[in-house]
């Protein structure tokens, strides 16, 4: 493998998680990474979400798109990817992208800059964003990894998704710790929402009936410093 | 003031229409003297605070100056308009605007006055609103939330252009909060609407009436004060401690061991009232008095989770003096006639000596008869507590807490409601709302972010403009942008910010739900609590012990578990943290071997044992003392300051012990000390003075520290939420949809995070600072505090556990530890699983 030495202290071995054969890192920052393919998922980042509610009569700060960019500039610059892949609800509604702060704008173009970058369609934003370049696709297929917004009721190897917000409680000596997660089962994954105003939906809720072998499940649990590993017979509901 | 009876006779007749004079003659009474001179001074055109303990016939004389009023009032006659409202009376109670109703009706019919009362809370049905709006009663009975939809109403200056009184009852409890600042508000606009406007003030004693006498009227001439009028008397209440012949508890708050003895006070008197601090406390008083309760004698619970019908059904009984005991919350606090209670029982330490006098003033509304209450401390610090206090109550000490500066969030819902109402200048608004006591020292920029606030969220990044809620005419009107800002705002009146809880319910045991629905609720839990149970662990609640079967959406299912034990407490003492006067009490108590006579013998002993194995902290010092115990080494602070303060204490010493190299690993903090333990032997570092204790204790604590840790604490988001929703800026309610699921609302978390990145000087980020630094973490009291035991820091470093260290290290392990442990939490979760993958680990 040919990484550069900032990108390679990035990743431990111990931190690499096998999705259908294809190692992956699940970075606590809520952004999977495939050194293999020098390819970056990230799912839900909601942008212009503020803005959607202020539309309504919240008027919310308007600073959740500034954010969520910030983030996301941050993990490029530290991963370098050659492929950036948006797995769906990249704007909040239809209007996000032509709703976006100039400023804001101009930092998504910088990042976009001198890489693929693929808009896969989600609920929220099914057309492709106004004005800004990058592919829109309903579904990406990269060797054994299938990239799409929701996942499949139908069970694919392979399928790397979003769209649920994938959260997991667990109570200890009495306390509740709620975290984003990933959540997977060797198979498939389903990744956090990555937009500063996505909330989260517990893992063990209904809506992921079916998606998972309970067995294998384990739930990547966002920390401050680090991912923690939970296995599925530790997770509480609600 | 109040002594002057005869020439007060004399004035009957004077002041009282003659149908009032004969009816006093009939009911065989005569006016009281302070009900006289209230109607004197309200007739000259004066705004009125009363201040008179319960059973002085507070309610007719806050009413007389309105009643002789309309009994003199011409008749409408046929086919003339509808006449306005007469007067407004506001409580802080919805059962208290009824009870009323029930209060006054009576005197009006025998009298034969021409007068209609009617209620208006949220309960009344909006066909009665719409006809209230057309043919308003004499007399409104309503809640402060009521008054601010009302104000927010298109029509209200015409609804409230005949208002000649507001009466304002329990004006002490609505003053301190929230509530009260909209209401301030809220007078002030009605001031606006009719300027001869006067206020009537009911409340019960108070540590500093002007403040509650500026607070009445207009503050346009600035510390401009309504008349007062005190009653003072009353009978000394009988007080006493249970001298229990069981062993006084070193720790908790269940009062368990005296359970046979309060069955025997309840057996002796014909009414008992049990007061509690919290509700798991009711529940368990409740459980232990049912499991000795062998006469089966009707006992009752009450409290605020459960649900209405419950509560109503209890209330009704008690109404009815069908109950020989009923235990109680706070809920009961307020001035509701309870039938004939001869007993009130308060279990745990009282926490204030005025609220102690307030709910002793439950039993026996006869002014003229002494009271009787017996104080049950649950452990041995209370014990000292309830001591104090009782001597307090004799001296007639008040500690109600000082007024504080109006919310800010709550003046943009205000802002909202006029615009609501009216289109408003920002000139005569900004005047308005400054006659408000609580605002009165607003300033004139601060404002403007307000309204800016309100009309687009108020950021730097001028983003919304186009959503604006309110907008500028061309005039220079400000005015709502479209009738659905009016609908929103009415569906979010309010200051009362309900935790979020789940409901109750009833089903099968070993069902998770969906089959079994349609059980009976019981009442409603917090979320926080039912997180932290798992399938099959039993709690109380509505008097019964039950199995947690699971949550499904916003309801928990609950099985009846009969015969087993609640295996899940709820955590936390005291709702309310201790005075600062019950504490400096507590302190010259502990100082002063001659006081501990009067102690029960057994917590004088445990005093003199702690005078030998250690010291006795005096009066303005503080103690703290050092040991080993098992692998960690403990410090235990005696700073008495309440519990919300020990907790700020503990966060920022940590922060601190961490810095110096100590290792702390938890604490734990209650009403009367606070506990530290670390890895590393704090003992010798501050013998040493690695840190020493005075630099540990320094001031500037509350200076960088606090900011670090202000930002990121959960208090502080919690006070942020409340702040958004009284602000508006989120929603309680949307028309047609209730919040529900995750996924699909905003969390205030996530918007404080983001904001306080973005914009942290916003003004509700400042809202929030100045909230959290009066409310949850009672940093003034802290600040005062470490002032007073500069250079009075008193070290005991010890080879073992003293006995006044015994009480909070019981705590240890029966608290949540605090602290921001999460990561920690998660630490071990994930060890646990690594452990659990290894092949030494799998049988």
């Amino acid at each position: 493998m040919n990484f550069s030495l900032s990108r390679a202290t990035l990743i431990a071995e111990a931190d690499l998680v096998g999705i259908a054969g294809e190692r992956a890192v699940c970075d606590r920052r809520g952004v999977l990474y495939f050194p293999d393919l020098r390819l970056l998922a990230v799912s839900d980042l909601h942008l212009e979400k503020g803005s959607s509610f202020a539309r309504r009569g919240a008027l919310i700060p308007p600073y959740d798109t500034g954010a969520t960019l910030l983030r996301l500039q941050a993990v490029i610059a530290d991963y370098q990817p050659r492929i950036v892949v948006s797995l769906g609800d990249s704007f909040h509604d239809g209007g996000g992208a032509e709703r976006m702060h100039s400023s804001f704008r101009e930092r998504l173009e910088a990042m976009m800059g001198g890489r693929d970058w693929i808009w896969v369609a989600g609920n929220h934003d099914p057309e492709a964003p106004a004005d800004l370049p990058g592919e829109t696709v309903r579904e990406l297929a990269i060797g054994s990894l299938l990239f799409r917004h929701e996942p499949s009721k139908t069970r694919i190897e392979g399928e790397i998704s979003g769209h649920l917000h994938p959260c997991a409680r667990i109570v200890q000596r009495g306390r509740s710790v709620r975290r984003r997660c990933f959540a997977g089962d060797g198979g498939r994954m389903i990744m956090p929402a990555f937009g500063a105003y996505t909330g989260s939906l517990n893992v063990l809720d209904r809506a992921y009936a079916g998606l998972f072998r309970l067995e294998t499940l384990m739930a990547y649990m966002l920390g401050a410093e680090r991912i923690f590993a939970i296995s599925g017979s530790m997770l509480r509901p609600g | 003031m109040t002594e002057q009876p005869r020439l007060a006779e004399q004035n009957a007749a004077v002041l009282l229409p003659e149908p009032f004079v004969k009816w006093f003659g009939e009911k065989g009474w005569s006016p009281r003297v302070h009900q006289l001179e209230l109607l004197a001074k309200a007739q000259s055109g004066q705004s009125v605070l009363l201040i008179a303990p319960t059973g002085a016939g507070k309610t007719l004389a806050g009413f007389l100056p309105s009643l002789t009023e309309l009994a003199n009032r011409p008749k409408r006659k046929p086919g003339q308009a509808h006449r306005g409202i007469h007067t407004l009376y506001i409580s802080p109670l919805k059962a208290l605007a009824v009870d009323i109703e029930r209060n006054l009706g009576k005197p009006v019919e025998e009298i034969g006055l021409p007068v209609t009362i009617e209620t208006r809370t949220g309960d009344t049905p909006s066909h009665k609103r719409q006809r209230q709006k057309l043919a308003p009663p004499d007399i409104l009975l309503t809640t402060p939330e009521q008054l601010a939809l009302l104000i927010a109403s298109n029509d209200a200056k015409r609804f409230f252009e005949d208002l000649r009184y507001v009466v304002l009852d329990e004006l002490h409890s609505l003053v301190t909060s929230k509530r009260g600042h909209l209401l301030a508000l809220g007078l002030a606009r009605l001031r606006a609407f009719v300027p001869d406007l006067q206020t009537i003030g009911l409340s019960a004693t108070v540590a500093e009436p002007d403040e509650l006498r500026r607070w009445l009227v207009s503050q346009a001439s600035p510390g401009a004060m309504s008349e007062l009028i005190v009653v003072t008397g009353g009978a000394k209440p009988d007080i006493s401690i249970l001298d229990s012949e069981e062993r006084v508890p070193w720790a908790g708050h269940s009062a368990r061991y005296a359970t046979p003895e309060i069955y025997r006070e309840i057996k002796r008197h014909k009414t008992t009232l049990l007061f509690v601090n919290t509700r798991s406390q009711a529940e368990l008083l409740f459980q232990e008095l049912w499991r000795v309760n062998e006469d089966t004698l009707p006992i009752a619970l009450h409290h605020g989770s459960l649900d209405v019908a419950q509560r109503r059904r209890v209330e009704k009984a008690m109404g009815e003096n069908a109950l020989r005991a009923i235990v109680a919350t706070s809920t009961l606090d307020l001035g509701i006639d309870w039938g004939d209670v001869d007993l009130v029982v308060h279990v745990g330490a009282p926490k204030g000596a005025s609220r102690l006098a307030q709910r002793i003033g439950r039993a026996n509304h006869r002014m003229d008869e002494p009271s009787k209450a017996i104080l049950i401390p649950a452990n041995r610090f209370e014990v000292l507590e309830c001591r104090a206090a009782l001597d307090a109550n004799y001296l007639g000490a008040q500690d109600t807490p000082p007024l504080v500066n109006g919310g800010l969030d709550v003046l943009a819902q205000h802002v909202l409601g006029c615009a609501c109402g009216a289109p408003f200048h920002a000139d005569t608004l900004f005047d308005e709302v400054r006659t408000a006591a609580p605002y009165a020292s607003l300033d004139r920029p601060t404002f403007d972010r307000v309204i800016d606030f309100v009309a687009t969220g108020g950021y730097a990044l001028r983003n919304y403009e186009r959503y604006a809620r309110i907008r500028q005419t061309k005039e220079g009107l400000w005015r709502v942008s479209n009738p659905a800002v009016a609908q929103q705002y009415r569906l979010n009146v309010g200051t009362i910010i309900e935790v979020p809880a789940l409901n109750v319910r009833y089903v099968q045991a070993g069902s998770r739900g969906a089959a079994s629905r349609g059980g009976r609720v019981l009442g409603k839990i917090e979320e926080a609590f039912l997180e932290t149970l798992t399938h099959g662990d039993t709690f109380m609640f509505a008097g019964k012990i039950l199995r947690f079967e699971g949550i499904r959406e916003n309801e928990c299912f609950v099985s009846n578990a009969p015969g087993s034990d609640a295996k899940v407490p709820y955590y936390g003492g005291g709702k309310f943290p201790l005075s600062t006067y019950l504490a400096e009490q507590v302190r010259a108590m502990l100082d002063d071997p001659q006081r501990w006579k009067k102690l029960p013998e057994q917590v004088a002993d445990w005093l003199r044992f702690q005078a030998d194995k250690s010291v006795l902290p005096k009066r303005d010092d503080l103690l703290i003392e050092t040991f080993p115990r098992g692998n960690r080494y403990y410090m235990v602070a005696y700073p008495f300051e309440g519990r919300l303060a020990h907790q700020t204490l503990g966060m920022l010493l940590t922060r601190r012990l961490d810095r110096a190299g100590a290792k702390p690993v938890g604490f734990v903090a209650t009403d009367y000390a606070l506990a530290i333990w670390s890895l590393a032997d704090m003992g010798w570092m501050f013998k040493n003075r690695k840190p020493s204790l005075a630099t540990l204790f320094d001031q500037d604590m509350l200076g960088d520290d606090l900011e670090v840790w202000f930002a990121d604490s959960w208090l502080l988001k919690r006070t942020f939420r409340n702040c958004a929703l009284i602000s508006g800026l989120i929603e309680k309610r949307h028309p047609g949809k209730e919040k529900s699921g995750r996924q699909v609302t905003v969390s205030t978390d996530l918007i404080y995070d983001v904001l306080r990145s973005h914009e942290p000087d916003h003004i509700l980020l400042q809202a929030t600072r100045t909230d959290a630094a009066t409310g949850l973490l009672d940093v003034s009291r802290l600040a005062e505090m470490l002032s007073r035991i500069r250079g009075r820091i008193m070290h005991k470093n010890l080879e073992q556990i003293s006995p006044l260290a015994v009480p909070i290290m019981l705590e240890i392990g029966k608290m949540p530890v605090n602290g921001e442990a999460d990561e920690t939490l998660l630490m071990d979760a994930a060890t646990l699983v690594e452990e659990a993958m290894g092949p030494e680990m799998m049988d």
